[in-house]
């Protein structure tokens, strides 16, 4: 009973593992005075954004494709994972003027 | 739409006819006056659309307002208190909080899609007016570069807002 336990705890532990693959990297992308940079960013399927928002105001990262939208609060920073491939143009919901793009590689 | 653009035309002629009465440039204690006049404006002209707002969208985009002009009005505050600048009401301060309430008035005599309709276009208007003065009035004027800094990025979010606005107002249609 124990071992078949212990053992299905290491096996859960490698499935984890292989969900998370050893080259997935963390991209910080920054909003500041409505501004989003870099303007242009690259990563790749299962790599994280650290979406960083330095400003006093709510801001949104939002596919235009509808692949992604994530909200920062102000002075807040969220993490998201990508999962899928795509160069996709992506803005703000509230300040539309604010727009950048991630180009994400399979 | 011509009511539209005379309204955004009357506004603007108020904004700019009653500073340039004054024959002299701004002073930053007026501007940082202006500005937060035209802050609250938009704060009251929010909270009147989340009570009488039927739209979903309408809705949503008056909250987004009085939440990102609070936030912008508190910083303001927080620089007239750190620079020491008592805001000092003017002429232009005065003509915008008497045309926001005749405003405020002719909306909440409409209802349902009229209103939100309304309420949209003059948000739009609105924002251009504003936009208009912090370009060519405001900002030039501004001795204090922290003021000047607060007004400039005041800028690109009433942009924002202005487009925010004309996407909400066409989703209208």
């Amino acid at each position: 009973m124990l071992p078949g336990r212990y053992l299905a705890t290491l096996a859960l532990f490698a499935l984890g593992a292989m969900a998370v693959p050893a080259h997935a990297a963390t991209i910080q992308i920054v909003m500041e005075n409505l501004v989003i940079s870099p303007a242009e960013a690259s990563a790749k399927v299962g790599d994280t954004i650290e979406w960083v928002n330095k400003d006093v105001l709510a801001h949104t990262a939002t596919a235009k494709n509808g692949d992604f939208d994530v909200t920062i609060a102000p002075k807040k920073t969220v993490k998201s994972v990508l999962t899928k491939a795509g160069t996709i143009d992506y803005y703000c919901r509230y300040h539309p003027n604010m727009k950048a793009v991630l180009k994400i590689a399979p | 739409m011509f009511v539209r653009l005379s309204i955004a035309v009357a506004a603007l002629s108020v904004l700019s006819g009653a500073a340039l009465a004054q024959g002299a440039k701004l002073t930053d204690p007026q501007i940082a006056h202006i500005a937060y006049t035209a802050g609250v404006i938009d704060i009251n002209a929010a909270k009147q659309a989340e009570a009488k707002g039927s739209n979903k969208e309408v809705k949503a985009f008056a909250k987004d307002m009085a939440r990102d002009h609070e936030a912008v009005n508190k910083q303001a505050l927080d620089l007239v208190k750190k620079l020491k600048v008592t805001p000092e009401d003017n002429d232009t301060s005065k003509a915008l909080s008497k045309q926001a309430a005749d405003k405020l008035a002719e909306l909440g005599k409409l209802k349902g899609a009229a209103y939100d309709k309304a309420y949209i276009d003059n948000e739009v208007a609105y924002h251009k007016t504003v936009n208009t003065a912090l370009e060519t009035q405001l900002i030039p004027s501004a001795s204090n570069p922290e003021l000047k800094s607060l007004l400039q990025t005041g800028l690109k979010i009433f942009q924002g807002h202005q487009q925010h606005a004309e996407h909400v107002a066409a989703s209208l249609k």
